[in-house]
């Protein structure tokens, strides 16, 4: 019970796994997710009892109760706001969020939206699996148009939102995309997202394996990944496939073959660091089938105080002059004596 | 402070009614009307009186705002039936009121305003000032107060029309010479408000205040000048304060008692707003307040603080209430300390956002899917709102547990003065966080309270999950038949519990007799004076008025039984009336009203009347 200052190397996957039996369907991409945050947390140097993990409503957001630290599975759409009062009571906790398609972009996305643009320092996890997937099988938010499902038997009417333009929009200080299929590149993700202080917000390509199986395979498949993913990498050209890139036109990317004149040089470079939304916008456009999908942290822009440090600090200005004093305020400048 | 000469009046109480546009500054003067009664020593209750809309088109009935106030020698519960003077600023202010005043009554008209047009927007035909009956009719003061207050302020270098804007203190100015007003507290004011950013602004109100107040002096009119003695009541340090800010200071002292912190968070909502703007100033006492997005993301937020081991508090009125049911339900499952302040308006929707109304009890009581009955309390003056708060934090921390904690726009905008508490001797709250040496068991129940206990993240080895699923007491997800119904059983049983904690019911009368008047909210000024005046007259009629309404005070059935009638007054169609024959199978009897105005003590005695005849 004594480990207030619980070593880094002390703590192991193991120690964030809870003994409850693991309730998503067999195959089900959360499993994957789960593994890789239990093996993320444990390298981040921060005590265990300093993990808060927040929830809303739907399978990916039954999460906590997998998780060895404290947790609070709250309701549907509103994680934001009870990981905004957790965060904004006490900064010095470790608070992680996860969501779904649904959870985050549909019933919650107005609170997503103020979460982005408060910058609390909170890692979003969005479990993106196009479907919902704990009401068994209708269209969400990120379904693409035409999809039939037991809701839509006629195909789904409504445009599709997309995670990442929506955080861009809300100006989500750090923004990442990752894939259930890939672990190393989620345990990267996470760290990375850690380590960054303001709203990190993570979309993860999750498969439902019961109600939209399949569903990224074009892109994360194993025979397809090299040619339809584009992993992104700090200060690199934008390459993917054998011979293949980016190139900018104008405001448009388009894809070139290296080679016949075409010079690697001319390829767009990764530049997750600049404050334009711009560039990053251009990235999160870009998708299957007419686009490699793009992979990574497409941006993470530092020095935006986040809202619990602007919080606490006013408090801290305002009591350098000492604290209040309840018979002072309870007087107030306007009392009369009686005798 | 005045002294007594020929041309005084002694009276024990007046009540005075400012009626002008929304933007003529009524609310301003009123209130400094209020703090100069309440500091030449007389008891005071106010009733702010405002449209919805903030500048409605000048001169119209729908821009009219009001501010009545009672103030008195003797004990001023209401802020009274009727007017005894009434100052009109203009034609639409004069139509808007004048059916409030009764025949003989003083009223002072703004002469200037009373213009073709303004007439014209306020639905008057002809002047009613060159009416001889209606002239008779009251005692009638007519001042040139535009001029007027122009000509005093020959000397100020403001603009003509900033000058004409500090008519409203020469007509207070004037109102305070009536009844021997002490201009001080208002001198004051302009000092504190403007003496160092505007001294030509603070300089003008001043010129424009003592004008008004050297007029009355030197008007020839023959005129009545009133005084009042000093209301006798227990010596101390007395300010005076309103509901919202009685429920701020409440909050604070609260979060002292039970050495928490405070974060407060909310969406701006009328009236709740004054809740958070009053929070939000007091950073130096360590509050942190949250303006939220939306009135379902506050409750969220504060949900989240108190998992992380803040005293947390939303306020709010009737459309956030609503949009908070959910996470209320989630508090209450969780069984997490949150504090929910509901002021009250009129409903339901959108309904009379400004006027108020008592009509949130059932929803307080049972909006929840599920059965979920939490503690519900209710303050029934302005100053009640600094005890009910701190009972919301005793409940809240003791029980672990969300309170509703209402209060009405009445009590909220209402103001009266308050022998200011000794905050060294306020009772400490008791609510420990689970001990890290200990093993935790989440719903592990305090066996006299049934309360859980919280355990806050950052304790090393008391990491454990909560939510909405049902839950076993080890803290697992359950399922269970036979948990489930065990569940719904404690949670119920520990906000009955809290009965066991409360005082015995204070009965205002005798302990039986022919009529009990139970009431609860602001409706306990109107309710108390129209039962006093009847014990006067020799009837045998007590009153008693609710503070906790879940759980109810156990002996309340024994007191009821001994009553041969028992009406229920309610600024609603009847929703206490409803619990109390549901749970005591008494035949009691609603005495309702739904006009976004309070109870007039003349009504509620002619119902009571009627009852014993």
């Amino acid at each position: 019970m004594s480990t207030t200052n619980t070593e880094e190397s002390s703590l192991t996957k193991k120690d964030f796994v809870t003994e409850n039996d693991v309730r998503w369907c067999p195959g089900c991409g959360d499993y994957a997710i789960l593994n890789a945050v239990q093996r993320t947390l444990p390298e981040l140097g921060v005590p265990k009892e300093k993990f808060v993990v927040v929830s809303g409503i739907g399978c990916s957001s039954r999460f906590p109760y997998y998780m060895n630290t404290y947790g609070f599975h709250t309701i549907h759409g509103r994680a934001p706001t009870v990981a905004t009062g957790v965060k904004s009571a006490n900064p010095d906790l470790s608070v992680w969020m996860v969501t779904g398609d649904g959870d985050g972009l549909s019933i919650g996305g107005n609170h997503l939206m103020h979460l982005l643009r408060r910058n609390l320092d909170i890692n979003v996890l969005l479990f993106n699996n196009r479907i919902y997937g704990l009401t068994k099988g209708q269209y969400s938010p990120t379904s693409e148009v035409g999809k039939k499902t037991k809701s839509t038997p006629a195909g789904s009417l409504d445009y599709p939102i997309n995670p990442l333009l929506f955080a861009l929009g809300s100006e989500a200080t750090f923004v990442a995309r990752t894939s259930d299929t890939d672990q190393k590149h989620m345990v990267e993700t996470f760290k990375a997202a850690h380590a960054h202080k303001g709203t990190s917000f993570v979309e993860i390509f999750q498969n439902c394996v019961i109600f939209n199986n399949h569903a990224f395979d074009p892109v994360t498949g194993r025979e397809v990944r090299g040619e339809q993913a584009l992993m992104l990498a700090e200060g690199q050209p934008l390459r993917f496939g054998e011979n293949k890139g980016i190139r900018l036109n104008g405001f448009d990317p388009e894809v070139v073959e290296l080679g016949n004149g075409v010079e690697e040089s001319d390829l767009l470079v990764h530049q997750s660091k600049t404050s334009n939304p711009a560039y990053a916008s251009i990235l999160a456009q870009m998708a299957y089938p007419a686009f490699p999908t793009p992979f990574g942290i497409l941006r993470q822009v530092e020095g935006r105080e986040t809202y619990e440090d602007a919080l606490h600090a006013q408090i801290k200005s305002a009591q350098a002059q000492g604290d209040g004093n309840l018979q002072e305020l309870l007087t107030g400048k306007n009392s009369w004596v009686v005798e | 402070m005045t002294q007594a000469t020929d041309s005084f009046e002694e009276i024990k109480s007046a009540v005075v009614r400012f009626a002008g546009d929304s933007g003529d500054g009524m609310q301003t003067i009123g209130e400094r009307f209020t703090d100069s009664s309440a500091f030449a020593g007389n008891d005071i209750a106010t009733l702010p009186d405002f449209p919805a809309e903030i500048r409605a088109p000048a001169g119209t009935l729908a821009g009219v705002s009001g501010y009545q106030l009672q103030f008195g020698s003797t004990s001023i519960l209401t802020p009274g039936d009727e007017p005894d003077a009434l100052v009109a600023m203009n034609p639409a202010a004069l139509k808007a009121n004048i059916a409030d005043l009764p025949e003989g009554g003083m009223l002072v008209v703004n002469v200037d305003s009373f213009k073709k047009m303004n007439l014209k927007k306020a639905g008057y035909e002809s002047n009613p000032l060159e009416d001889e009956e209606f002239r008779k009719k009251y005692q009638l003061i007519e001042l040139d107060l535009t001029s007027l207050t122009k000509e005093a302020l020959s000397e100020s270098p403001l603009k003509p029309s900033d000058k004409a804007r500090c008519k409203n203190f020469f007509a207070l100015g004037f109102m305070c010479y009536v009844y021997g007003r002490p201009l001080e507290p208002t001198l004051n004011f302009f000092d504190q408000k403007w003496g160092k950013r505007l001294p030509d602004v603070a300089d003008a109100n001043s010129t424009a205040l003592k004008a008004g107040h050297n007029l009355g002096d030197t008007m020839e009119t023959a005129r009545n000048r009133y005084q009042l003695a000093k209301a006798a009541v227990t010596p101390g340090v007395y300010r005076k304060i309103s509901g919202n800010e009685a429920t701020v200071y409440g909050l604070v002292a609260g979060a002292q008692c039970a050495n928490r912190e405070l974060l407060y968070s909310g969406y701006p909502i009328t009236p709740a707003s004054p809740v958070l703007e009053g929070l939000s100033a007091l950073k130096k006492y360590g509050v942190k307040t949250v303006q939220a997005e939306d009135e379902i993301a506050a409750m969220g937020v504060a949900i989240g603080a108190s998992f992380a081991g803040d005293l947390s508090v939303v306020a709010t009125s009737g459309p956030g209430m609503c949009l908070k049911s959910e996470f209320i339900g989630l508090a209450s499952i969780t069984e997490l300390p949150v504090i929910i302040c509901n002021v009250q308006r009129g409903g339901p929707s959108t309904g009379l956002p400004t006027k108020t109304e008592q009509s949130d009890l059932l929803q307080s009581l049972f909006s929840r899917h599920g059965d979920c009955p939490l503690p519900v309390i209710a303050a029934h003056s302005p100053s009640d709102c600094f005890d009910c708060a701190i009972e919301a934090c005793r409940i809240a921390l003791t029980y672990c547990t969300p309170v509703i904690f209402l209060s009405d726009l009445y009590v909220a905008n209402g103001a009266e003065p308050w022998l200011v508490p000794n905050a060294s001797v306020l009772p400490s709250i008791e609510a420990e966080f689970a001990n890290p040496d200990e093993p935790y068991v989440s719903y592990k129940r305090n066996p006299e309270t049934l309360a859980r206990t919280q355990a806050i993240p950052g304790q090393p080895g008391l990491e454990h999950r909560i939510g909405g699923l049902e839950k076993a007491e080890d803290g697992g997800v359950s399922y269970d038949p036979d948990n489930h119904e065990q569940m719904t059983h404690l949670r119920a049983d520990k906000v009955e519990r809290i009965a066991d904690s409360l005082a015995p019911t204070e009965l205002h009368g005798e302990g039986e007799g022919d009529l009990l008047v139970i009431g609860w909210g602001g409706t306990y000024g109107a309710i108390t004076s129209a039962v006093q005046a009847m014990q006067a007259e020799g009837f045998a009629v007590s009153s008693l008025h609710l503070r906790h309404l879940n759980p109810l005070p156990k002996d309340l059935g024994d007191i009821i039984s001994k009553f041969k009638k028992v009406i229920v007054p309610e600024l609603n169609l009847g929703q206490l009336s409803l619990i109390l024959r549901a749970k005591y199978l008494v035949d009691a009897i609603p005495l309702t009203k739904v006009q976004g105005k309070p109870f007039k003590v003349s009504e509620l005695r002619e119902a009571f009347h009627k009852e014993l005849s």
